[in-house]
């Protein structure tokens, strides 16, 4: 018998063409800053990108911080079970 | 006289164990109805107003803002109790109808007296719903939830009090941070909020609870605090600033994290420290996006909290690394889980959209640079912890091999009202700005803050996908400022009762003898054997009884 299909979600092929997919729609969001004015209240955010660069960079960020914490803040899980 | 809507839910909360099993189904969804059209029969201004130890007490006053949150926790305590239905206890249904009741009943305070008497109750309500789910591990934590609300408490009755004398007047009305009385009140607030330096009893208490539990914890203590401090403390600048800690604590906190209901429960934090900071800001487009933030928030975060407790009841596990490709056999629970998932990261079309764009703007139109900007990061980071990585992780990731079926039907139907409302507030936003304290001039569908919106989340998710390898998860618990009560304080005691003998003898030995005259004198009247330290048997204490009366009786004929 044969080894059961994964669901069509979890096959490579798929998440290949998920990907692509992904990477398409983020250059979609993109290409209105090229005609559209964005509202620029702090000298900043009118830029081209902007919200693209600094979500993915504050993401980044936080994400870093976080493992860094973790190497000072993270227990075993039954830290208090005693 | 206009009942107070709390009644019909603390009094239907008293008479419910006394029904029989089978009209009780009818009460549960029935009362917060009848409730919900008893908020909406409220006019605006007080309706009652009564002296008590000489205190005008306003227990029943209508307002704008108020009714706006009796409007959600009503609706709450229906969607709570058609999700607890079939699954939770009696004493839980019980409590969390009292609990909503509390909560509704701060709604409609006039004076801080009876907002005390409400706030209590919910105190009572909330830990019993917490003591409900019947583990060891939800009993500790349920008493520890319950000291940091009785200090809340405490603090906040000692600012009423400061404030009664101070001013001659308990009424509810705005202030400012600007004497310690006002202080006091404002951290009795705070402490509700989760605020720092008491965060850690959200992540602690509440994903001890049962399935259902959480979910009405989700929505009332901190949600009830907001309200007090949207009316109490609107433009107190600090808010700002303790907003903004809250909004990157609950986000670092849940990256951290391994447990389903506890990165909800962080995320909590997070998302009332966005109302808190709007607040802070304190312009009527900041309070209302305050006041539609936490009515948007409650839906979406019980959602949220339905979806991962409906996790939890069909396969009993609720850590992520034990998760994973549950979507093929959960299907609708986790549909609701993503677009409570969305909603939360405030994704065009949903709920969050249109509330959390409000605090936004505010923050532009005041100039302020900074905070508009940490706003904006902390936005990406909600779609971080808790847009993809609650879904990520439960649903999809690695295939666990788990397949439950989707929850019972009360349990779907609860989780599919919500997921409604998430969507339907985002595509039509007008009715739930109407219900909002001050007009509303904002449209939040403009193309340019749709690109913006996009680009911001969309980007977030290809950073989660790219880092990744950077957020394994861990089977681990974080260290918080709780650590000083769960930990220190335990070793403390402990070390004092295996050393605290030989202290003491050196102690009286360095004192002399003088000291051990008086506590051998002590000990003879309070020892185990002293006069005063006996425990006497019934019938003398009767006769002790009986001859404090006959004494009394002399007195009043003498």
């Amino acid at each position: 018998m044969a080894k059961p299909q994964p669901h069509w979600l979890l096959r490579p092929a798929t998440v290949r063409r998920l990907w692509l997919l992904f990477a398409g729609v983020l250059l979609l969001t993109l290409v209105p800053d090229l005609f559209i004015e964005q509202y620029d209240h702090f000298g900043i955010e009118g830029s081209f990108g902007f919200y693209a660069w600094y979500g993915f960079a504050t993401c980044a960020a936080m994400v870093v911080v976080a493992k860094l914490l973790g190497y000072l803040l993270k227990r075993p899980d039954d830290y208090y079970d005693d | 006289m206009t009942t107070n809507p709390a009644l019909l839910l603390l009094g239907g909360a008293l008479l419910l164990p006394l029904l029989p099993a089978r009209a009780r189904p009818a009460a549960l969804l029935g009362l917060p109805l009848l409730t919900l059209a008893a908020v909406w029969g409220v006019a605006d201004g007080a309706q009652l107003a009564v002296t008590f130890l000489e205190l005008e007490l306003v227990p029943l006053r209508g307002s704008s803002v108020g009714r706006l949150f009796a409007t959600i926790f009503a609706l709450m305590a229906f969607a709570g109790a058609l999700y607890a239905l079939r699954q939770a206890r009696l004493l839980e249904q019980v409590a969390a109808q009292a609990y909503a009741g509390g909560a509704i009943g701060v709604t409609f305070a006039g004076d801080l007296v009876t907002l005390f008497v409400f706030w209590e109750l919910m105190a009572i309500g909330s830990t019993l719903v917490i003591w409900a789910a019947n583990t060891p591990q939800a009993y500790r934590a349920s008493m520890r939830y319950l000291l940091v609300h009785l200090f809340g408490g405490v603090v906040l009755m000692a600012g009423i009090a400061g404030h009664y004398v101070d001013s001659g007047s308990v009424a509810f009305v705005a202030m400012q941070p600007d004497s310690l009385a006002h202080w006091l009140i404002l951290v009795g607030f705070l402490v509700n909020t989760g605020a720092p330096p008491l965060s850690a009893w959200i992540p602690d208490a509440y994903p001890e609870a049962s399935p259902s539990g959480a979910v009405f914890l989700s929505a009332f203590t901190t949600k009830t605090a907001v309200f007090a401090l949207l009316v109490g403390f609107p433009g107190a600048t600090v808010l700002v600033w303790i907003g903004l800690w809250m909004i990157f604590y609950g986000i670092i906190y849940a990256l951290l994290e391994n447990d389903m209901r506890r990165i909800l429960a962080y995320s909590i934090v997070n998302q009332v420290g966005f109302m808190v900071c709007g607040i802070g800001i304190g312009t009527a487009m900041a309070l209302n996006g305050a006041a539609a933030h936490a009515f948007a928030h409650i839906i979406y975060k019980a959602l949220l909290l339905m979806s991962a407790g409906s996790v939890l009841l069909m396969t009993g596990r609720r850590k992520c690394n034990e998760l994973g490709g549950l979507f093929q056999s959960m299907p609708l629970t986790a549909a609701c889980g993503i677009v409570g998932a969305l909603a939360i990261s405030a994704f065009p079309f949903t709920s969050g959209f249109v509330s959390k764009s409000l605090i936004a703007q505010a923050a532009i139109d005041e100039q302020l640079a900074t905070v508009w900007m940490l706003l904006a990061a902390a936005s990406a980071g909600v779609f971080l912890h808790a847009g993809i990585k609650f879904p990520w992780f439960v649903f999809f990731q690695k295939d666990s091999g788990l397949r439950p079926p989707d929850p019972p039907w009360n349990m779907r139907a609860a989780m599919l009202l919500f997921a409604f409302l998430c969507i339907a507030i985002g595509v039509y936003p007008a009715p739930l700005y109407a219900l909002l304290p001050f007009p509303v001039d904002y449209q939040p569908y403009t193309v340019a803050h749709l690109v913006a919106q996009f680009q911001l989340l969309l980007f977030s998710g290809l950073a989660f996908f790219v880092l990744l390898p950077l957020m394994r998860r861990t089977e681990t618990v974080s260290l918080d400022l709780d650590w000083f009560y769960r930990r220190l304080a335990t070793r403390l005691v402990r070390w004092l009762l295996r050393h605290g003998d030989r202290a003491w003898t050196r102690l009286v030995a360095l004192l002399g003898r003088r000291a051990d005259d008086v506590l051998a004198g002590l000990f003879r009247t309070h020892g185990p054997h002293g006069v005063l330290a006996r425990s006497s048997p019934t019938g003398s204490m009767v006769l002790w009884v009986a001859l404090l009366l006959a004494l009394l009786l002399l007195a009043g004929y003498a």
